[in-house]
Protein backbone atom coordinates (compact mmCIF):
# COMPACT_ATOMS: atom_id res chain seq x y z
CA UNK A 1 0.00 0.00 0.00
CA UNK A 2 2.61 2.53 1.12
CA UNK A 3 4.82 1.81 -1.89
CA UNK A 4 2.34 3.64 -4.09
CA UNK A 5 3.54 6.82 -2.49
CA UNK A 6 0.25 7.57 -0.85
CA UNK A 7 -0.24 8.53 2.73
CA UNK A 8 -1.44 5.58 4.82
CA UNK A 9 -3.11 6.41 8.12
CA UNK A 10 -3.55 3.71 10.75
CA UNK A 11 -5.56 4.02 13.96
CA UNK A 12 -5.02 1.51 16.75
CA UNK A 13 -7.69 0.74 19.33
CA UNK A 14 -6.60 -1.03 22.48
CA UNK A 15 -6.87 -0.90 26.22
CA UNK A 16 -4.24 0.66 28.46
CA UNK A 17 -1.57 -2.00 29.05
CA UNK A 18 -2.17 -3.95 25.84
CA UNK A 19 0.60 -2.18 24.01
CA UNK A 20 -1.21 -0.29 21.25
CA UNK A 21 1.26 2.56 21.60
CA UNK A 22 4.20 0.18 21.35
CA UNK A 23 2.73 -1.43 18.21
CA UNK A 24 2.37 1.95 16.59
CA UNK A 25 5.93 2.88 17.54
CA UNK A 26 7.40 -0.37 16.20
CA UNK A 27 5.53 -0.06 12.91
CA UNK A 28 6.75 3.52 12.41
CA UNK A 29 10.33 2.51 13.22
CA UNK A 30 10.13 -0.31 10.68
CA UNK A 31 8.83 2.08 8.02
CA UNK A 32 11.61 4.60 8.77
CA UNK A 33 14.18 1.81 8.48
CA UNK A 34 12.82 1.17 4.96
CA UNK A 35 13.55 4.80 4.11
CA UNK A 36 9.90 5.83 4.29
CA UNK A 37 8.53 8.81 6.14
CA UNK A 38 6.54 7.74 9.17
CA UNK A 39 5.46 8.88 12.57
CA UNK A 40 3.60 7.36 15.49
CA UNK A 41 1.97 8.82 18.55
CA UNK A 42 -0.50 7.94 21.28
CA UNK A 43 -3.80 9.61 22.06
CA UNK A 44 -2.02 11.90 24.43
CA UNK A 45 -2.60 11.95 28.12
CA UNK A 46 -2.44 10.02 31.37
CA UNK A 47 -3.61 6.60 30.22
CA UNK A 48 -5.09 4.11 32.64
CA UNK A 49 -4.68 0.35 32.50
CA UNK A 50 -7.77 -1.23 31.01
CA UNK A 51 -9.30 1.97 29.65
CA UNK A 52 -9.78 2.32 25.88
CA UNK A 53 -6.76 4.00 24.26
CA UNK A 54 -5.82 5.07 20.77
CA UNK A 55 -2.52 5.17 18.94
CA UNK A 56 -1.78 6.46 15.47
CA UNK A 57 0.68 5.77 12.65
CA UNK A 58 1.16 7.65 9.40
CA UNK A 59 3.39 6.24 6.67
CA UNK A 60 4.25 7.91 3.38
CA UNK A 61 6.82 6.37 1.05
CA UNK A 62 7.45 9.60 -0.84
CA UNK A 63 6.80 12.78 1.12
CA UNK A 64 7.77 14.03 4.59
CA UNK A 65 4.73 14.11 6.87
CA UNK A 66 3.59 17.62 7.60
CA UNK A 67 0.64 17.14 9.87
CA UNK A 68 0.37 16.95 13.63
CA UNK A 69 -3.17 16.07 14.52
CA UNK A 70 -4.94 12.87 15.48
CA UNK A 71 -6.11 10.60 12.67
CA UNK A 72 -9.86 10.93 12.22
CA UNK A 73 -10.16 9.32 8.77
CA UNK A 74 -7.95 6.23 8.85
CA UNK A 75 -7.17 3.83 6.01
CA UNK A 76 -6.70 0.97 8.46
CA UNK A 77 -8.20 0.43 11.90
CA UNK A 78 -6.54 -2.13 14.18
CA UNK A 79 -8.44 -3.49 17.18
CA UNK A 80 -6.36 -5.26 19.83
CA UNK A 81 -9.26 -6.12 22.10
CA UNK A 82 -12.44 -7.67 20.64
CA UNK A 83 -14.47 -6.33 23.58
CA UNK A 84 -13.96 -2.79 22.31
CA UNK A 85 -16.43 -3.46 19.48
CA UNK A 86 -19.20 -3.46 22.09
CA UNK A 87 -18.43 0.07 23.30
CA UNK A 88 -16.77 1.93 20.41
CA UNK A 89 -17.62 2.36 16.75
CA UNK A 90 -14.12 1.45 15.59
CA UNK A 91 -15.04 2.11 11.96
CA UNK A 92 -15.75 5.79 12.70
CA UNK A 93 -14.30 7.94 9.91
CA UNK A 94 -12.84 4.94 8.06
CA UNK A 95 -12.00 5.94 4.49
CA UNK A 96 -13.82 4.35 1.56
CA UNK A 97 -11.73 1.30 0.67
CA UNK A 98 -10.45 1.13 4.25
CA UNK A 99 -10.02 -2.01 6.30
CA UNK A 100 -10.41 -3.27 9.87
CA UNK A 101 -7.87 -5.67 11.39
CA UNK A 102 -9.37 -7.41 14.42
CA UNK A 103 -8.19 -9.71 17.17
CA UNK A 104 -10.99 -12.27 17.52
CA UNK A 105 -11.65 -15.98 17.72
CA UNK A 106 -14.88 -15.55 15.81
CA UNK A 107 -15.40 -15.88 12.07
CA UNK A 108 -15.15 -12.63 10.09
CA UNK A 109 -18.64 -13.18 8.63
CA UNK A 110 -20.16 -13.40 12.11
CA UNK A 111 -18.40 -10.21 13.26
CA UNK A 112 -19.48 -8.35 10.13
CA UNK A 113 -23.11 -9.26 10.74
CA UNK A 114 -23.03 -8.69 14.48
CA UNK A 115 -21.48 -5.22 14.28
CA UNK A 116 -22.57 -4.13 10.80
CA UNK A 117 -19.03 -3.84 9.45
CA UNK A 118 -19.21 -3.43 5.66
CA UNK A 119 -15.54 -3.02 4.80
CA UNK A 120 -12.89 -5.73 4.36
CA UNK A 121 -12.13 -7.38 7.70
CA UNK A 122 -8.92 -9.19 8.62
CA UNK A 123 -9.15 -11.48 11.64
CA UNK A 124 -6.73 -13.49 13.75
CA UNK A 125 -6.90 -15.07 17.20
CA UNK A 126 -4.11 -12.89 18.56
CA UNK A 127 -5.05 -13.54 22.20
CA UNK A 128 -4.72 -17.30 21.63
CA UNK A 129 -1.33 -16.87 19.90
CA UNK A 130 -0.04 -14.48 22.57
CA UNK A 131 -1.12 -16.77 25.42
CA UNK A 132 0.58 -19.71 23.77
CA UNK A 133 3.84 -18.06 22.66
CA UNK A 134 4.26 -15.15 25.11
CA UNK A 135 2.45 -16.60 28.10
CA UNK A 136 0.42 -13.39 28.50
CA UNK A 137 -2.64 -12.06 26.68
CA UNK A 138 -0.80 -8.96 25.42
CA UNK A 139 -1.56 -8.84 21.73
CA UNK A 140 0.33 -5.85 20.42
CA UNK A 141 3.28 -7.47 18.65
CA UNK A 142 1.04 -10.31 17.47
CA UNK A 143 -1.37 -7.85 15.88
CA UNK A 144 1.50 -6.15 14.06
CA UNK A 145 1.83 -9.43 12.15
CA UNK A 146 -1.85 -9.29 11.24
CA UNK A 147 -1.56 -5.69 10.02
CA UNK A 148 1.40 -6.56 7.82
CA UNK A 149 -0.44 -9.51 6.32
CA UNK A 150 -3.57 -7.48 5.71
CA UNK A 151 -1.91 -4.35 4.32
CA UNK A 152 1.71 -5.04 3.35
CA UNK A 153 2.41 -1.56 4.62
CA UNK A 154 5.98 -2.55 5.54
CA UNK A 155 7.95 -5.78 5.15
CA UNK A 156 7.83 -8.37 7.92
CA UNK A 157 11.65 -8.41 8.08
CA UNK A 158 11.71 -4.69 8.80
CA UNK A 159 10.07 -5.33 12.19
CA UNK A 160 12.81 -7.70 13.40
CA UNK A 161 15.32 -5.01 14.42
CA UNK A 162 12.82 -2.74 16.16
CA UNK A 163 11.46 -5.77 18.07
CA UNK A 164 14.95 -6.84 19.11
CA UNK A 165 15.78 -3.33 20.25
CA UNK A 166 12.55 -2.98 22.18
CA UNK A 167 12.27 -6.41 23.80
CA UNK A 168 15.86 -7.65 24.18
CA UNK A 169 15.77 -11.22 25.47
CA UNK A 170 12.00 -11.38 24.99
CA UNK A 171 12.30 -10.37 21.35
CA UNK A 172 12.34 -13.86 19.88
CA UNK A 173 8.98 -14.80 21.39
CA UNK A 174 7.47 -11.59 20.13
CA UNK A 175 8.92 -12.14 16.66
CA UNK A 176 7.45 -15.64 16.64
CA UNK A 177 4.04 -14.31 17.68
CA UNK A 178 4.13 -11.71 14.96
CA UNK A 179 5.10 -14.30 12.31
CA UNK A 180 2.45 -16.74 13.49
CA UNK A 181 -0.24 -14.05 13.27
CA UNK A 182 1.07 -13.08 9.84
CA UNK A 183 0.55 -16.68 8.70
CA UNK A 184 -2.85 -17.16 10.34
CA UNK A 185 -4.59 -13.88 9.48
CA UNK A 186 -7.66 -14.33 7.29
CA UNK A 187 -9.04 -11.57 5.13
CA UNK A 188 -12.75 -11.34 4.33
CA UNK A 189 -13.58 -8.82 1.62
CA UNK B 1 26.43 9.88 7.20
CA UNK B 2 24.18 7.68 9.27
CA UNK B 3 20.61 6.78 8.33
CA UNK B 4 17.52 8.29 9.85
CA UNK B 5 16.19 6.42 12.85
CA UNK B 6 12.61 6.24 14.07
CA UNK B 7 12.80 7.52 17.62
CA UNK B 8 10.68 9.32 20.19
CA UNK B 9 11.55 13.02 20.08
CA UNK B 10 12.09 13.19 23.87
CA UNK B 11 14.57 10.33 23.71
CA UNK B 12 16.29 11.99 20.75
CA UNK B 13 16.77 15.13 22.85
CA UNK B 14 18.55 13.04 25.49
CA UNK B 15 20.80 11.64 22.76
CA UNK B 16 21.48 15.16 21.44
CA UNK B 17 22.49 16.30 24.94
CA UNK B 18 24.83 13.32 25.07
CA UNK B 19 26.32 14.30 21.69
CA UNK B 20 26.80 17.80 23.13
CA UNK B 21 28.79 16.22 26.00
CA UNK B 22 26.85 17.94 28.77
CA UNK B 23 28.64 17.94 32.12
CA UNK B 24 25.68 18.47 34.44
CA UNK B 25 21.99 17.63 34.18
CA UNK B 26 19.71 18.72 37.03
CA UNK B 27 16.02 18.19 36.47
CA UNK B 28 12.72 17.19 37.97
CA UNK B 29 10.37 15.02 35.91
CA UNK B 30 7.06 16.47 34.75
CA UNK B 31 4.69 15.49 31.94
CA UNK B 32 5.20 15.89 29.00
CA UNK B 33 8.90 16.44 29.51
CA UNK B 34 9.64 13.37 31.66
CA UNK B 35 11.01 11.09 28.94
CA UNK B 36 13.79 13.58 28.19
CA UNK B 37 15.32 13.51 31.66
CA UNK B 38 14.44 9.85 32.17
CA UNK B 39 16.55 8.99 29.14
CA UNK B 40 19.37 11.25 30.31
CA UNK B 41 19.30 9.55 33.73
CA UNK B 42 19.68 6.21 31.93
CA UNK B 43 22.57 7.51 29.81
CA UNK B 44 24.39 8.80 32.89
CA UNK B 45 23.67 5.63 34.92
CA UNK B 46 24.96 3.39 32.12
CA UNK B 47 28.10 5.47 31.72
CA UNK B 48 27.29 6.42 28.13
CA UNK B 49 27.21 10.06 29.17
CA UNK B 50 29.98 11.18 31.50
CA UNK B 51 27.98 13.77 33.42
CA UNK B 52 26.73 14.54 36.90
CA UNK B 53 22.99 13.91 37.13
CA UNK B 54 21.61 15.85 40.09
CA UNK B 55 18.22 14.57 41.20
CA UNK B 56 16.32 17.36 42.92
CA UNK B 57 13.02 17.67 44.78
CA UNK B 58 11.54 20.44 42.62
CA UNK B 59 12.06 22.54 39.53
CA UNK B 60 13.05 25.48 41.72
CA UNK B 61 15.96 23.39 42.95
CA UNK B 62 16.67 22.05 39.46
CA UNK B 63 17.26 25.55 38.14
CA UNK B 64 19.21 26.51 41.28
CA UNK B 65 21.52 23.54 40.78
CA UNK B 66 21.93 24.50 37.12
CA UNK B 67 22.94 28.03 38.13
CA UNK B 68 25.65 26.75 40.45
CA UNK B 69 26.89 24.25 37.89
CA UNK B 70 26.98 26.85 35.08
CA UNK B 71 28.92 29.21 37.34
CA UNK B 72 31.72 26.64 37.54
CA UNK B 73 31.97 26.60 33.75
CA UNK B 74 30.20 23.27 33.27
CA UNK B 75 28.02 22.56 30.23
CA UNK B 76 24.55 22.43 31.76
CA UNK B 77 21.20 21.05 30.62
CA UNK B 78 17.73 20.84 32.10
CA UNK B 79 14.19 20.37 30.89
CA UNK B 80 10.76 21.22 32.19
CA UNK B 81 7.18 22.00 31.22
CA UNK B 82 4.04 23.78 32.36
CA UNK B 83 3.71 23.92 36.14
CA UNK B 84 7.36 22.94 36.47
CA UNK B 85 8.43 26.07 34.63
CA UNK B 86 6.12 28.10 36.87
CA UNK B 87 7.69 26.69 40.02
CA UNK B 88 11.14 27.38 38.57
CA UNK B 89 10.16 30.90 37.64
CA UNK B 90 12.08 33.16 40.03
CA UNK B 91 15.35 31.32 39.45
CA UNK B 92 14.93 31.44 35.67
CA UNK B 93 15.48 35.22 35.78
CA UNK B 94 18.68 34.76 37.75
CA UNK B 95 20.28 32.57 35.09
CA UNK B 96 19.94 35.22 32.40
CA UNK B 97 20.72 38.17 34.66
CA UNK B 98 23.91 36.48 35.87
CA UNK B 99 24.84 35.59 32.28
CA UNK B 100 25.04 31.89 33.01
CA UNK B 101 24.91 29.84 29.79
CA UNK B 102 22.78 26.68 29.87
CA UNK B 103 20.20 24.95 27.72
CA UNK B 104 16.65 24.07 28.76
CA UNK B 105 14.14 22.26 26.59
CA UNK B 106 10.55 23.14 27.46
CA UNK B 107 7.88 20.64 26.39
CA UNK B 108 5.24 23.34 26.17
CA UNK B 109 2.20 22.64 28.30
CA UNK B 110 -1.02 24.33 29.41
CA UNK B 111 -1.29 25.74 32.93
CA UNK B 112 -3.68 24.80 35.73
CA UNK B 113 -6.51 25.15 36.61
CA UNK B 114 -8.27 23.09 35.44
CA UNK B 115 -5.41 20.59 35.47
CA UNK B 116 -4.18 19.88 31.96
CA UNK B 117 -1.02 18.00 31.07
CA UNK B 118 -1.57 18.72 27.38
CA UNK B 119 0.20 21.17 25.15
CA UNK B 120 -0.11 24.86 24.45
CA UNK B 121 2.05 27.96 24.87
CA UNK B 122 0.73 29.28 28.20
CA UNK B 123 3.94 28.28 29.98
CA UNK B 124 6.08 29.99 27.34
CA UNK B 125 4.26 33.28 27.72
CA UNK B 126 4.84 33.36 31.46
CA UNK B 127 8.60 33.38 30.78
CA UNK B 128 8.45 35.78 27.85
CA UNK B 129 10.32 38.53 29.69
CA UNK B 130 12.89 36.53 31.68
CA UNK B 131 15.79 37.42 29.39
CA UNK B 132 16.50 33.98 27.93
CA UNK B 133 17.04 33.38 24.24
CA UNK B 134 14.02 31.35 23.09
CA UNK B 135 13.83 29.17 19.99
CA UNK B 136 10.76 27.33 18.67
CA UNK B 137 10.85 24.03 16.80
CA UNK B 138 8.43 22.25 14.49
CA UNK B 139 9.68 18.66 14.37
CA UNK B 140 12.07 16.28 16.09
CA UNK B 141 14.94 17.00 13.74
CA UNK B 142 14.68 20.69 14.47
CA UNK B 143 14.74 20.02 18.21
CA UNK B 144 17.88 17.90 17.98
CA UNK B 145 19.60 20.43 15.71
CA UNK B 146 18.61 23.38 17.85
CA UNK B 147 19.67 21.75 21.13
CA UNK B 148 23.16 21.50 19.61
CA UNK B 149 22.98 25.09 18.32
CA UNK B 150 21.62 26.28 21.68
CA UNK B 151 24.72 25.15 23.57
CA UNK B 152 26.95 26.92 21.09
CA UNK B 153 24.91 30.13 21.17
CA UNK B 154 24.61 30.13 24.97
CA UNK B 155 28.31 29.61 25.56
CA UNK B 156 29.53 32.02 22.85
CA UNK B 157 31.78 34.61 24.50
CA UNK B 158 29.72 37.35 22.78
CA UNK B 159 26.46 36.03 24.27
CA UNK B 160 26.74 34.13 27.58
CA UNK B 161 23.00 33.70 28.01
CA UNK B 162 20.78 30.74 28.78
CA UNK B 163 18.72 29.36 25.88
CA UNK B 164 15.29 27.71 25.89
CA UNK B 165 14.41 25.35 23.08
CA UNK B 166 10.62 25.04 22.94
CA UNK B 167 8.88 21.94 21.64
CA UNK B 168 5.15 21.37 21.80
CA UNK B 169 4.18 18.96 24.55
CA UNK B 170 2.92 15.63 23.16
CA UNK B 171 2.51 16.90 19.57
CA UNK B 172 6.28 16.93 19.44
CA UNK B 173 7.64 15.44 22.68
CA UNK B 174 5.79 12.13 22.30
CA UNK B 175 6.10 11.59 18.55
CA UNK B 176 8.09 8.73 17.12
CA UNK B 177 9.53 10.12 13.90
CA UNK B 178 12.58 9.91 11.62
CA UNK B 179 15.61 11.79 12.91
CA UNK B 180 19.11 12.04 11.53
CA UNK B 181 21.84 12.18 14.17
CA UNK B 182 25.18 13.75 13.38
CA UNK B 183 28.33 11.82 14.19
CA UNK B 184 30.10 12.59 17.47
CA UNK B 185 33.17 13.92 15.63
CA UNK B 186 31.00 16.31 13.59
CA UNK B 187 29.33 17.59 16.75
CA UNK B 188 32.70 18.02 18.45
CA UNK B 189 33.88 20.14 15.52
CA UNK B 190 30.74 22.27 15.61
CA UNK B 191 30.53 22.60 19.38
CA UNK B 192 33.86 23.25 21.09
CA UNK B 193 34.18 22.77 24.88
CA UNK B 194 32.58 25.42 27.08
CA UNK B 195 35.07 28.10 28.03
CA UNK B 196 33.14 30.20 30.47
CA UNK B 197 35.32 33.24 31.11
CA UNK B 198 34.57 33.79 34.82
CA UNK B 199 34.23 30.35 36.42
CA UNK B 200 34.00 29.95 40.18
CA UNK B 201 37.51 29.20 41.31
CA UNK B 202 38.72 29.23 44.93
CA UNK B 203 42.15 30.32 43.73
CA UNK B 204 40.65 33.31 41.91
CA UNK B 205 37.49 34.30 43.78
CA UNK B 206 34.80 36.33 42.02
CA UNK B 207 31.50 37.75 43.24
CA UNK B 208 28.43 36.70 41.28
CA UNK B 209 24.90 38.04 41.49
CA UNK B 210 25.79 40.82 43.87
CA UNK B 211 23.40 43.20 45.61
CA UNK B 212 22.53 46.18 43.37
CA UNK B 213 21.25 49.43 44.90
CA UNK B 214 19.41 51.97 42.69
CA UNK B 215 22.70 53.52 41.70
CA UNK B 216 23.64 50.52 39.54
CA UNK B 217 20.55 48.31 38.94
CA UNK B 218 19.32 50.19 35.83
CA UNK B 219 22.76 49.99 34.25
CA UNK B 220 22.92 46.23 34.71
CA UNK B 221 19.47 45.85 33.14
CA UNK B 222 20.42 48.08 30.21
CA UNK B 223 23.52 45.98 29.64
CA UNK B 224 21.37 42.83 29.69
CA UNK B 225 18.97 44.30 27.14
CA UNK B 226 21.79 45.38 24.82
CA UNK B 227 23.35 41.95 25.17
CA UNK B 228 20.28 39.88 24.26
CA UNK B 229 19.50 42.09 21.24
CA UNK B 230 23.08 41.73 20.04
CA UNK B 231 22.84 37.96 20.41
CA UNK B 232 20.61 37.79 17.33
CA UNK B 233 23.62 38.23 15.08
CA UNK B 234 25.42 35.35 16.81
CA UNK B 235 22.30 33.17 16.62
CA UNK B 236 22.04 33.78 12.86
CA UNK B 237 25.76 33.11 12.43
CA UNK B 238 25.44 29.85 14.42
CA UNK B 239 22.48 28.67 12.31
CA UNK B 240 24.38 29.50 9.12
CA UNK B 241 27.42 27.54 10.24
CA UNK B 242 25.22 24.68 11.42
CA UNK B 243 23.66 24.63 7.95
CA UNK B 244 27.05 24.65 6.26
CA UNK B 245 28.15 21.72 8.44
CA UNK B 246 24.96 19.63 8.45
CA UNK B 247 22.90 20.85 5.49
CA UNK B 248 19.90 22.06 7.50
CA UNK B 249 19.52 25.84 7.74
CA UNK B 250 17.44 27.82 10.22
CA UNK B 251 16.38 31.48 10.36
CA UNK B 252 14.60 33.72 12.89
CA UNK B 253 11.57 33.86 10.57
CA UNK B 254 10.86 31.24 7.93
CA UNK B 255 8.34 31.28 5.13
CA UNK B 256 6.29 28.71 3.28
CA UNK B 257 4.84 29.93 -0.03
CA UNK B 258 4.82 33.30 1.68
CA UNK B 259 6.50 35.54 -0.87
CA UNK B 260 3.69 36.01 -3.35
CA UNK B 261 0.77 35.35 -0.99
CA UNK B 262 -2.03 37.85 -0.55
CA UNK B 263 -3.06 36.25 2.74
CA UNK B 264 -0.52 35.02 5.28
CA UNK B 265 -0.93 32.77 8.29
CA UNK B 266 1.61 33.18 11.08
CA UNK B 267 2.28 30.33 13.52
CA UNK B 268 4.91 29.28 16.04
CA UNK B 269 5.79 25.68 16.94
CA UNK B 270 4.76 22.28 15.61
CA UNK B 271 1.31 23.35 14.40
CA UNK B 272 3.17 25.08 11.58
CA UNK B 273 3.56 21.67 9.93
CA UNK B 274 -0.19 21.08 9.81
CA UNK B 275 -0.60 24.66 8.61
CA UNK B 276 1.83 23.96 5.73
CA UNK B 277 -0.25 21.03 4.50
CA UNK B 278 -3.38 23.19 4.81
CA UNK B 279 -1.60 25.87 2.73
CA UNK B 280 -0.83 23.24 0.07
CA UNK B 281 -4.51 22.31 -0.10
CA UNK B 282 -5.67 25.93 -0.31
CA UNK B 283 -3.12 26.73 -3.02
CA UNK B 284 -4.37 23.72 -4.98
CA UNK B 285 -7.77 25.42 -4.80
CA UNK B 286 -6.22 28.54 -6.30
CA UNK B 287 -6.07 30.63 -3.13
CA UNK B 288 -3.20 33.05 -2.65
CA UNK B 289 -2.22 31.89 0.83
CA UNK B 290 1.14 31.43 2.51
CA UNK B 291 2.65 30.80 5.93
CA UNK B 292 5.16 32.66 8.05
CA UNK B 293 6.72 30.74 10.95
CA UNK B 294 8.32 32.45 13.88
CA UNK B 295 11.34 30.46 15.06
CA UNK B 296 13.15 33.00 17.22
CA UNK B 297 10.81 34.22 19.95
CA UNK B 298 13.47 36.09 21.96
CA UNK B 299 15.23 38.23 20.93
CA UNK B 300 12.20 39.11 18.79
CA UNK B 301 13.20 39.42 15.12
CA UNK B 302 11.47 42.72 14.30
CA UNK B 303 13.12 43.42 10.95
CA UNK B 304 12.68 39.87 9.68
CA UNK B 305 8.97 39.87 10.59
CA UNK B 306 8.42 43.22 8.86
CA UNK B 307 10.17 41.98 5.74
CA UNK B 308 8.30 38.67 5.72
CA UNK B 309 4.79 40.16 5.83
CA UNK B 310 5.05 43.56 4.18
CA UNK B 311 3.67 42.57 0.78
CA UNK B 312 0.64 40.72 2.16
CA UNK B 313 -2.84 42.24 2.47
CA UNK B 314 -3.98 40.14 5.41
CA UNK B 315 -1.93 38.56 8.19
CA UNK B 316 -3.68 35.98 10.37
CA UNK B 317 -1.78 35.16 13.57
CA UNK B 318 -2.68 31.93 15.37
CA UNK B 319 -1.65 31.86 19.03
CA UNK B 320 -1.76 28.89 21.40
CA UNK B 321 -2.03 31.04 24.54
CA UNK B 322 -4.29 33.71 25.98
CA UNK B 323 -3.50 37.01 27.62
CA UNK B 324 -6.55 37.26 29.87
CA UNK B 325 -8.25 40.60 29.58
CA UNK B 326 -5.55 41.69 27.19
CA UNK B 327 -5.14 41.96 23.45
CA UNK B 328 -5.64 38.26 22.69
CA UNK B 329 -2.76 36.22 21.35
CA UNK B 330 0.64 37.15 22.78
CA UNK B 331 2.47 36.46 19.52
CA UNK B 332 -0.03 38.63 17.68
CA UNK B 333 0.60 41.50 20.12
CA UNK B 334 4.29 41.41 19.33
CA UNK B 335 3.66 41.25 15.60
CA UNK B 336 1.21 44.17 15.76
CA UNK B 337 3.83 46.16 17.70
CA UNK B 338 6.48 45.37 15.15
CA UNK B 339 4.22 46.59 12.32
CA UNK B 340 2.59 49.59 13.99
CA UNK B 341 5.02 52.17 12.67
CA UNK B 342 5.12 50.78 9.14
CA UNK B 343 3.52 52.83 6.37
CA UNK B 344 2.70 49.69 4.38
CA UNK B 345 1.46 46.79 6.45
CA UNK B 346 -1.15 44.03 6.22
CA UNK B 347 -4.38 44.00 8.20
CA UNK B 348 -3.62 41.86 11.25
CA UNK B 349 -6.19 39.38 12.59
CA UNK B 350 -5.70 37.48 15.86
CA UNK B 351 -6.89 33.96 16.61
CA UNK B 352 -6.28 31.87 19.71
CA UNK B 353 -6.68 28.11 19.38
CA UNK B 354 -5.15 24.74 20.15
CA UNK B 355 -5.32 25.30 23.90
CA UNK B 356 -4.72 22.45 26.34
CA UNK B 357 -3.77 19.95 23.64
CA UNK B 358 -6.68 20.50 21.28
CA UNK B 359 -5.70 19.81 17.68
CA UNK B 360 -6.12 22.32 14.91
CA UNK B 361 -6.80 20.10 11.90
CA UNK B 362 -6.25 20.81 8.21
CA UNK B 363 -9.91 21.83 7.94
CA UNK B 364 -9.37 23.96 11.04
CA UNK B 365 -6.60 25.99 9.43
CA UNK B 366 -8.71 26.42 6.30
CA UNK B 367 -11.59 27.69 8.45
CA UNK B 368 -9.24 30.10 10.25
CA UNK B 369 -8.09 31.52 6.92
CA UNK B 370 -11.66 32.01 5.64
CA UNK B 371 -12.83 33.62 8.86
CA UNK B 372 -9.66 35.73 9.03
CA UNK B 373 -10.27 37.07 5.52
CA UNK B 374 -13.86 37.85 6.47
CA UNK B 375 -12.73 39.79 9.55
CA UNK B 376 -10.13 41.67 7.51
CA UNK B 377 -12.91 42.66 5.09
CA UNK B 378 -15.67 43.59 7.50
CA UNK B 379 -13.82 44.20 10.76
CA UNK B 380 -14.62 42.65 14.15
CA UNK B 381 -15.79 44.11 17.44
CA UNK B 382 -13.41 41.82 19.31
CA UNK B 383 -9.65 42.13 19.72
CA UNK B 384 -9.33 38.48 18.76
CA UNK B 385 -11.35 35.33 18.20
CA UNK B 386 -10.98 31.96 19.82
CA UNK B 387 -11.00 29.21 17.24
CA UNK B 388 -12.97 26.00 17.65
CA UNK B 389 -14.37 26.82 21.06
CA UNK B 390 -17.91 25.80 22.03
CA UNK B 391 -19.86 28.81 23.21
Amino acid sequence: MADKGELIEIRWHGRGGQGAVTSAELLAQAAVSEGKYAHAFPSFGPERRGAPVLAFVRIDAMKPLKIRAEITEPDIVVVLDPGLLQIIDVTSGLKAGGMVVLNTRKQAEQIKQEFGINCPLATVDATGIARELLGVPITNTTMVGAVLRASGVVKLESLIEPLKHRFGRLAERNINSMKRAYDETLIKE
Amino acid sequence: MADKVGIEVSVAIGDAVKLARADVVAAYPITPQTHIVEHLAELVASGELDAAYIPVESEHSAMSACLGAAATGARVFTATAGQGLELMHEVVYVASSMQLPMVMTVANRALSAPLSVWGDHSDVMSVRDVGWIQIFTENGQEVVDNVLCAFRIAEDRRVLLPVMVHLDGFHLSHMIEPILFPEQAEVDRFLPPNQYPFPLDTAKPVTMGAFAPPVIYSETKKAQEVNIRASQEVIIECWREFGDAFGRYYSPVEGYHSEDARVLLLTMGSFSETAMTAIDRMRDDGKSVGLVRLRLWRPFPFEEIRRAVKEAEVLIVVDRALSFGGPGGPVCSEVRSALYGEAKRPKVVSFVGGLGGRDISLDGFEAIVSRGMEIAETGSEREFEMFGVRE
